[in-house]
C-alpha cells in the first residue's frame, strides 16, 4: 500500500507492528518482498510444489514418489509467556501440527524445536517450557528429533522464542489446500471462536473478568482426521491470526466465491462474549489455537459434523454457513437482523475507548 | 452477556418495531433524516446490520460523534512532539494510529518512541508510579465518559512524574454547531447514553428549547436503537420538539453528580478545532490553572513545525462526514488509498469512525 509518488524513497519506510498483525498489511509485506524473490519461475530444474509460497497456504506440499511431502514452520512470540491455557511452548507445537493438519497431514512424521532465548530468562521458565512442548507433541503423537539453541544478549531478544518446524507424509493427492470451496459446501467449525485472543488480551492487560477465559490452545489434527475419514472436505484452515474473520474471508478470496454466515450459529463462550464486548474486540476477528474451519460438500456436511463432535475437542462444533456464488471474494453475516460484510482486521486489535 | 443484554437483541422485538416505523414514515408522508452523535451506535447500527430494517425515506446518519476523529492534528501533533522529546506517552487504542500532520503516534513508536496502549486513566497513573524517573504523559482523548475517569485520577494527587495532554472533548456545543450548519437538515437527534450516565439527559433540555429538535437518549443494543428511533419519529410526526430518555436502566434526568463535580473542578471548557468540522465555542476541555502542575503543554516546550500534511488529506472528506453531510462512499479515498491499515483521515482509523465502521461492515444494506 505504499504511495506510488513515494516510490523512489521507500526503502526509508520500516516494518510496523500492523504488518505482523495478519491482514492486507501482511499480505503486501509478502508481496513485495518475500514471495517474487523465494518462488520459483517454473522454467528451472527444481521440482515445483503442488502448493508452494505463492498459495500463502498454511504449508507446502513436494510431491515425493506416489505421495507428497507436506511441510510447515511457524516462530512463536507470546506475552505473557504463560497463560491462562497454555504456554508458549504449547502454542509453538500445537501451532506446526494445526498448520500441518489442515493440509490434511494429520499424522505428523517430525517436529524441529528452535531457541532462541534472552539473557537473564530463569532456567525454570525454560524448563517449563520445554516440558510443556514435550507434552503437547506426545498428545499429537509426534516427536521432536532435531533443534538449536541459541542465547541472544539481555534486551536484544524478548525472553524466550521459538521456532517450530513439521513435517508429514501423506498419500497420493490426499491434502487439502484453502482454495477448494464450492457453492453449496457447508461451513463448519471445530468449537467456539476468539478463546484464545480475547483470554490473552484480558490477561496481558490485567482485566479481571468474571468467568474464566482460558486459550483454546491444544492440537487439532485428531478433530481433522476424524473429518476427512467422515467426508468431502474441500478447503480447511486453523484460523488463528485475524480469527474466523481473516481465515474465511482468505478462503473466499482464493476460491473467487462468498460465504454466507449466521452469526447466531458460530460458537462463542459466554465469558469470552461478555469480555469481547468490554472490549470492544469481536470474537471473530481474534486468533484461535486449537480449532479448525472448514468447508463440507452439502450432502456430508452432517456427518463430518457428529464425527467431529465424537473427538475430544470437537464437542462444539457447529455448522455455521455455507458457500455461495454471490459476493465473491468476501463474507456476508445475518446477524438476525439484517445483514452485513464480516471483514479481515487490520492492523493490531485494539480496545475502544467508549 | 447479561439477561438483561440479551432482552435487548431479541430480533423479533426489532421487527415488531421496524414495523412501527414504516407505520410512522407513511403518517409522516416525507424523507426524514435523523442524526446520531456516537460511534458506538453507528456501531450497532452496523454491526447487526439495522439500516437494512429502516423504512425508506428514514435515513439515520452519524454526526460528530467519535471523539478520536474530531481530534484535531496538532493535538496528535503535540503528543508525538512529547514522545519523541523522550516522555513515555500513555494514550487510549484508538488514539494510537490516529495521523496527525505527518505522523502518527504508531509511528513515532516504530520510530524509537515510547509510546504505551492503556485502558484507563488510571493505568496511565501507575505506569508513572512504576516508571518515577520517566516523564508519563496521558494523551486523554474522548466525552465526558473519559474526561470524568481522567478528572478523578487528576484530582486524587498523581506522581509528579505524571501530564495530561488533554484532548477531551464535550459534546453538547457540537450539537449546535451541526444543528446550525445551513445545509445539514437533521430532523431529530438520537443522543448518546453513555455520556448521558455521566452528564444526565436534563443536560440536553436547554437544546431542544433553542433549536426545537426532538432529542431522545438512546442505548446501543439493537433494541435499544430501534426504540430511540422510534420515539424520534413520534415527535417528527406530532411536529414537536421533546426531549426523552429511552435509554433509563443507566440514565438518569442529574447523572453521577459526583463525577461531574469532579471534572468541572478539574476541567474548563474552551474553544477548540474540531478537526474537518469547525472551530467550536466551549467544545474542547482543558486543565484549569489549579492544575497547571499537571498539564502538559506546561511543563513541555511543545514546538509545532511539523511541516506540511500529507497532500491526500485535502481530499479527506471527513469533516463532511463528521458534520452527516456525506457517507464514507461518497469519499474517493474510502476503501482505496484509506483503509484501516493505512488511514488517512482519523474516521477510519478508530473502531468509532463512520468510515472504520462501513469499511469493516459495508454500509448500504444491499446484501
Amino acid at each position: 500500500m505504499a504511495d506510488k509518488s513515494n516510490a523512489d524513497q521507500k526503502d526509508e519506510s520500516v516494518v510496523t507492528l500492523a504488518h505482523g498483525a495478519g491482514g492486507g498489511a501482511m499480505r503486501s509485506l509478502l508481496d513485495d518482498l518475500v514471495v517474487p524473490q523465494f518462488a520459483g519461475d517454473g522454467e528451472s530444474t527444481v521440482t515445483e510444489p503442488a502448493v508452494g509460497l505463492p498459495e500463502l497456504d498454511d504449508g507446502a506440499v513436494h510431491p515425493v514418489g506416489d505421495g507428497a511431502i507436506v511441510v510447515t514452520t511457524d516462530s512463536h512470540v507470546v506475552s505473557p509467556r504463560f497463560f491462562p491455557g497454555g504456554d508458549i511452548g504449547k502454542l509453538a507445537v500445537a501451532g506446526t501440527v494445526n498448520d500441518l493438519a489442515v493440509m490434511g497431514a494429520t499424522q505428523p512424521t517430525a517436529l524441529t524445536c528452535s531457541l532462541v532465548l534472552e539473557e537473564g530468562t530463569p532456567t525454570a521458565d525454560v524448563k517449563r517450557v520445554i516440558e510443556s512442548m514435550a507434552a503437547t507433541a506426545s498428545e499429537a503423537g509426534v516427536q521432536i528429533s532435531t533443534g538449536d539453541t541459541k542465547v541472544m544478549e539481555n534486551g536484544e531478544v524478548d525472553g524466550i522464542v521459538v521456532n517450530t518446524t513439521g513435517v508429514a507424509y501423506v498419500e497420493g493427492g490426499a491434502f487439502v489446500t484453502d482454495a477448494g470451496l464450492e457453492p453449496g459446501d457447508r461451513i463448519i467449525v471445530s468449537g467456539t471462536m476468539g478463546d484464545h485472543g480475547i483470554s490473552l488480551l484480558s490477561a496481558r492487560e490485567g482485566f479481571d473478568f468474571t468467568g474464566d477465559l482460558e486459550s483454546d490452545v491444544a492440537p487439532v489434527n485428531a478433530i481433522v482426521a476424524a473429518a476427512l475419514e467422515a467426508g468431502e472436505v474441500t478447503a480447511m484452515k486453523d484460523p488463528t491470526r485475524g480469527g474466523l474473520a481473516n481465515a474465511l474471508n482468505e478462503m473466499a478470496g482464493k476460491a473467487d466465491v462468498g460465504i454466507e454466515l449466521e452469526d447466531g450459529a458460530v460458537p462463542v463462550n459466554g465469558a469470552i462474549a461478555s469480555a469481547g464486548e468490554v472490549l470492544g474486540i469481536d470474537p471473530l476477528t481474534v486468533a484461535n489455537e486449537g480449532k479448525v474451519v472448514m468447508a463440507v460438500a452439502e450432502a456430508d456436511a452432517e456427518v463430518v459434523l457428529s464425527a467431529i463432535r465424537g473427538v475430544t475437542g470437537g464437542e462444539e462444533a457447529a455448522i455455521v454457513g455455507q458457500v455461495t456464488e454471490d459476493h465473491a471474494g468476501r463474507v456476508v453475516v445475518d446477524t438476525g437482523f439484517g445483514r452485513r460484510y464480516l471483514s479481515e482486521p487490520e492492523g493490531e486489535a485494539l480496545p475502544r475507548i467508549c | 452477556m447479561s439477561s438483561e443484554q440479551l432482552q435487548f437483541r431479541n430480533p423479533e422485538q426489532a421487527e415488531q418495531l421496524a414495523d412501527r416505523l414504516e407505520a410512522l414514515m407513511d403518517d409522516i408522508d416525507e424523507p426524514v433524516t435523523l442524526m446520531h452523535v456516537c460511534g458506538s451506535h453507528e456501531q450497532a447500527i452496523a454491526k447487526f446490520g439495522l439500516r437494512s430494517l429502516l423504512p425508506d425515506g428514514l435515513s439515520v446518519r452519524m454526526g460528530p460523534g467519535c471523539p478520536v476523529c474530531v481530534t484535531n492534528m496538532p493535538e496528535v501533533d503535540e503528543a508525538v512532539a512529547v514522545a519523541e522529546q523522550g516522555a513515555i506517552v500513555a494514550t487510549y487504542g484508538d488514539m494510537f494510529r490516529v495521523p496527525g500532520t505527518q505522523k502518527s503516534l504508531a509511528d513515532a513508536r516504530a520510530d524509537g518512541a515510547a509510546v504505551e496502549v492503556v485502558y484507563s486513566a488510571s493505568e496511565a497513573v501507575e505506569l508513572a508510579a512504576e516508571n518515577p524517573e520517566e516523564e508519563v504523559v496521558f494523551f486523554a482523548t474522548g466525552f465526558e465518559t473519559t474526561a470524568a475517569p481522567t478528572a478523578a485520577i487528576l484530582a486524587a494527587d498523581p506522581p509528579p512524574n505524571f501530564s495530561v495532554l488533554s484532548a477531551h472533548k464535550y459534546v453538547p456545543p457540537a450539537m449546535e454547531v451541526v444543528a446550525e450548519m445551513p445545509d445539514v437538515d437533521v430532523d431529530g437527534f438520537l443522543a448518546a447514553g453513555h455520556a448521558a450516565t455521566i452528564t444526565g439527559y436534563g443536560l440536553f433540555e436547554p437544546f431542544v428549547q433553542e433549536y426545537e429538535l426532538p432529542v431522545v437518549v438512546g442505548g446501543f443494543e439493537p433494541v435499544d436503537v430501534m426504540l430511540g428511533i422510534e420515539r424520534l419519529l413520534e415527535y417528527v410526526r406530532d411536529g414537536t420538539a421533546g426531549l426523552e430518555n429511552a435509554y433509563p436502566r443507566c440514565v438518569s434526568e442529574a447523572g453521577n453528580e459526583q463525577a461531574l463535580e469532579t471534572m468541572w473542578s478539574v476541567f474548563e471548557t474552551t474553544s477548540g478545532e474540531w478537526r474537518g468540522i469547525a472551530e467550536i465555542p466551549g467544545a474542547n476541555l482543558v486543565l484549569r490553572e489549579e492544575y497547571a502542575e499537571y498539564d502538559t503543554r506546561e511543563r513541555f516546550d511543545i514546538d509545532l513545525d511539523a511541516g506540511g500534511p500529507d497532500p491526500l488529506t485535502e481530499q479527506c472528506i471527513c469533516g463532511d462526514i463528521m458534520a452527516g453531510k456525506a457517507d464514507p462512499d461518497e469519499c474517493d479515498l474510502f476503501g482505496q488509498e484509506c483503509t484501516p491499515g493505512n488511514p488517512v483521515g482519523a474516521c477510519m482509523v478508530s473502531s468509532e469512525g463512520t468510515c472504520k465502521i462501513w469499511h469493516e461492515y459495508g454500509g448500504h444494506p444491499d446484501l
